[in-house]
């Protein structure tokens, strides 16, 4: 293949993981900026995803229940941690890593015992090729990167048209102020962190049918997510989409023209010299 | 923080090394692999605790430290045949090399921001193990057994195979680094870090350059995690790059926490009990790390100073 | 009018001038402290009375401007530089180590000076501090709380607290930000007592809305508004100042 189609080829690749990246990414951002604590678990809630969409399509014998099971369980469960564990702390920033790395080693261990160490894949629910100059390209593929925006479009309509999302930007700019104007700070960060882990869910959801579920898959998802929030700027919407979309297209080109490991490395050194330059990341409050 | 309790604290610390030196005549000499490597981790989470708990800052990227000692010790044994000693030296200055190094980059940060810049960062040189596999040996790792001369000491030929050697050089070690640490937080420059960690704005304002002092703390933080991960490969005679990866940040976090950060025996404790509760359930079911996390979680809401953190908060006010 | 004064002043500042983005903060200002006097700097709020006293103790750079100490310019130093030259500042919200002894608040501001050389740093011995700490704490009225929790102090006590701590920092300017506030009208006069015993020694630079204080005190006042000095002079003069009345009053 040329080298115009291997260009081509990276982008859309870098195109479609640059959605799905920052749908993840969002989830996190989300539950940074209003509550302020840094969840090492939210990876999970993307393995979950694409894990109980495994089941559902298998049990149900179709993907597409899948695409409102998945992201209700993973949401519910989110609630349940939030009660469980983090408001107790008082969603204090070190002790909130703490547990969240215990919950990250709870979660993925479970789904380890319970649906064990393999990777299965899980059939798309529809398929047709895109037929290119230089070669096909997966229709599905194109479908979930324009889904993926369709959900950036919502939760953006959402956070900065809704009540709700006026409540939560409000809190995350000043929650003592938002308290006593009487906004419900509880029911807030409730939602906050159940929105973040549906967002991560329906991500997983959406790749699931391509990349196949493993119970070790937050793992990635995780640490992706994080060089997207560091770089967008910790609570910063606008900012973690076109960070999603540099290291989404930088990783694309880099790992079609190089090697995957060295995308990584250069991927990683960026985020940390942005990260040190500017301490709340290229569009974010400097308050980090 | 007292001068008073000088002499019993001392006694104190001393003690428990004197335990552990006497443990090993006490246990089954398969116990003894098991104890070195339990001395070995837990002075590297001595080391991180001096960042952690009397600087106050929490870095999710000491593996590269630990693994920095690790790899500069065994890559010369391995291929340059340096002797065990000149391969400890080695080890600890790239634990410190590294640190400082790092420490003029990401000392600007602070909170969360430092501790995705270390996890960042640590990362970068777990891919570059990985990268460069084929000096490194990546994932697989190298080993040392016949690379590796025994330790000479005088007359005295010690091979590492053997457990009394492993033993009581992993209790050097620790011993070492825990009466450095005992020492850190009795010294005037131990009583700057804390008032970092209590309130840094007011440290400046009492005229100390703050900067000095945490990068001086993240150094030796480094040495001491890159001397532990030395001290590893010299012991198990084994390099590999899960030794760089987010686990090994994560697990001295951990041991930390769960001995309570801020307390010198803290990070022996919780190294000790999180291997032991590791060692027992992983004989009992493959998902084992369930019960870590739960215990993580448990711990972190009845205990959120830690066990001994807990116990001097209740009981001992005095420890240090 | 005065004649000039020939003595050259402890601390100056020359157009000092600070922006935040398109907020004018502080402009060109030219400010004299003389040594051993109280001077207070008043003025309504957003007047820069803040910024001046940020950029004189290092906390703020100037966006252009000079600040001369003792002859020195010291203008690039930080602000933990010139701790170590004698300016002391303490904070308008009370800023103490709030888990730590009493004891152990004054002696680390006190065992700094004594922390020169790296061998200093290691002695794993407690500097010679006790006398100093324990003269800091009486002077200020604290004498027998050394191995109390700074945090379980009442709030008086730990403004107090703070001006111990500055005490045995060895100031030789202390500049105390809104010190007052929040006090009871019987610490707010052991507080005035304090400060004049104070300056028998050290150069106090004080920022204070409250006006009885300000007017009790001082041997000069210095009067902001909107970045720039509109009046300075003695307490009487500055009363029956007719600009001072319009900017305070209105009039």
């Amino acid at each position: 293949m040329s080298l115009e189609g291997h260009l081509v080829l990276a982008l859309l690749e870098g195109l479609v993981s640059s959605l799905v990246v920052a749908l993840t990414a969002l989830g996190l951002s989300l539950v940074f900026g209003v509550m302020r604590i840094v969840n090492v678990a939210h990876g999970e809630f993307f393995m979950l995803g694409a894990v109980i969409t495994w089941y559902v399509s298998t049990a149900a014998g179709s993907f597409l229940p899948a695409l409102i099971v998945a992201p209700l369980a993973v949401g519910a469960l989110a609630l349940v941690i939030n009660r469980v564990v983090l408001r107790p702390i008082r969603y204090d920033p070190a002790a909130t890593i703490v547990a969240t790395i215990g919950l990250l080693y709870i979660i993925q261990q479970l789904v380890l015992t319970i649906y064990g160490p393999y990777a299965r894949p899980v059939v798309p629910p529809f398929y047709f090729r895109v037929d290119l100059p230089w070669f096909g390209y997966s229709g599905y593929k194109l479908v979930v990167a324009g889904v993926a925006a369709l959900l950036l479009v919502a939760t953006w309509l959402l956070v900065t048209k809704t009540t709700l999302g006026l409540y939560m930007r409000a809190t995350q700019q000043d929650r003592e102020t938002a308290l006593a104007f009487g906004v419900p700070v509880d029911r807030i960060y409730a939602s906050a962190f159940a929105l973040g882990a549906v967002l991560a869910a329906l991500a997983g959801v959406l790749v699931v049918p391509e990349q196949q579920a493993h119970y070790l898959m937050g793992l990635d998802a995780l640490l992706l997510s994080f060089m997207v929030v560091i770089i967008g700027g910790l609570g910063s919407l606008p900012g973690t989409v076109a960070a999603a979309f540099l290291i989404g297209m930088t990783d694309g080109v880099v790992s079609v023209f190089f090697s995957p490991t060295l995308a990584r490395i250069i991927a990683s050194g960026l985020v940390a010299l942005v990260l040190v330059w500017r301490s709340g990341g290229l569009f974010g409050d400097a308050a980090a | 923080m007292t001068g008073q309790r000088g002499r019993p604290v001392l006694a104190l610390h001393v003690a428990v090394v004197l335990l552990l030196l006497g443990l090993q005549f006490v246990v089954s000499p398969f116990q003894h692999g098991m104890l070195a490597r339990i001395m070995v981790l837990a002075a590297f989470a001595v080391g991180y605790n001096v960042l952690l708990g009397y600087t106050g800052l929490m870095s999710l990227g000491h593996a590269m430290f630990f693994a920095a000692g690790m790899y500069a010790t065994g890559l010369t044994v391995f291929y340059v045949g340096a002797g065990p000693v000149d391969g400890f030296l080695i080890g600890l200055g790239a634990g410190v090399v590294l640190s400082a190094a790092m420490g003029l980059i990401v000392l600007r940060t602070t909170g969360v921001s430092f501790l995705i810049v270390t996890m960042m960062f640590a990362q970068v040189f777990y891919l570059t193990t990985l990268y460069f596999n084929r000096i490194t040996g990546g994932d697989q790792g190298l080993i040392l057994t016949g690379h590796l001369h025994p330790l000479r000491l005088g007359a005295l030929q010690l091979p590492f195979a053997d457990p009394a050697v492993k033993y009581n050089v992993a209790l050097a070690v620790f011993g070492l680094c825990f009466l450095l640490s005992l020492w850190l937080t009795a010294s005037p420059a131990g009583r700057v870090l804390v008032a970092v960690r209590e309130n840094e704005d007011r440290t400046t304002m009492l005229g100390f350059n703050t900067f000095t002092y945490k990068l001086l703390a993240l150094v030796i933080s480094g040495g001491i995690s890159g001397m532990a991960g030395s001290a590893y490969t010299l012991l198990f005679s084994y390099v590999g790059s899960s030794f760089a990866s987010i686990l090994y940040s994560i697990y001295p976090l951990l041991w930390t926490l769960v001995g309570g950060s801020g307390t010198t025996i803290g990070p022996l404790v919780g190294t000790a009990l999180m291997t032991y509760v590791v060692d027992i359930t992983s004989g009992v079911t493959p998902g084992y790390l369930i019960v870590v996390g739960v215990v993580l979680v448990v711990i972190i809401l009845k205990f959120p100073s830690g066990i001994v953190g807990g116990i001097r908060a209740r009981w001992l006010p005095w420890l240090p | 009018m005065a004649a000039v004064a020939a003595v050259a002043p402890l601390l100056a500042t020359h157009a000092l001038r600070r922006t935040f983005g398109g907020l004018v903060a502080v402009r060109s200002v030219d400010f004299r402290l003389d040594r051993g006097e109280i001077r207070s700097i008043i003025g309504p709020n957003g007047a820069g009375k803040t910024t001046l006293l940020g950029i004189i103790c290092g906390r703020i750079p100037p966006t252009s401007g000079r600040v001369v100490f003792n002859g020195r310019d010291i203008t690039a130093l930080r602000a933990y530089e010139r701790v170590a030259l004698g300016i002391v500042y303490t904070f308008q919200i009370i800023s103490i180590y709030k888990r730590l002894t009493v004891y152990e608040n004054v002696a680390l501001a006190a065992e700094r000076r004594l922390m020169r050389t790296p061998l200093d740093h290691l002695v794993a011995v407690r500097l010679p501090v006790a006398e100093q700490v324990e003269g800091a704490l009486d002077e200020v009225g604290l004498r027998g709380t050394a191995s109390r929790i700074a945090g379980s102090l009442p709030y008086g006590h730990q403004r107090l607290l703070e001006v111990a701590m500055a005490l045995a920092a060895g100031p030789e300017v202390l500049a105390l930000d809104e010190p007052t506030q929040g006090l009871a009208p019987d610490e707010i006069a052991s507080l005035c007592a304090l400060i004049r015993r104070m300056s028998a020694t050290i150069t106090i630079l004080l920022v204070e809305h409250n006006m009885q204080v300000v007017l009790e005190l001082s041997r000069r006042i210095t009067v902001m508004d909107r970045g720039a000095i509109i009046a300075e002079g003695s307490p009487r003069e500055i009363e029956a100042n007719p600009d001072v009345r319009r900017v305070y009053l209105g009039l």
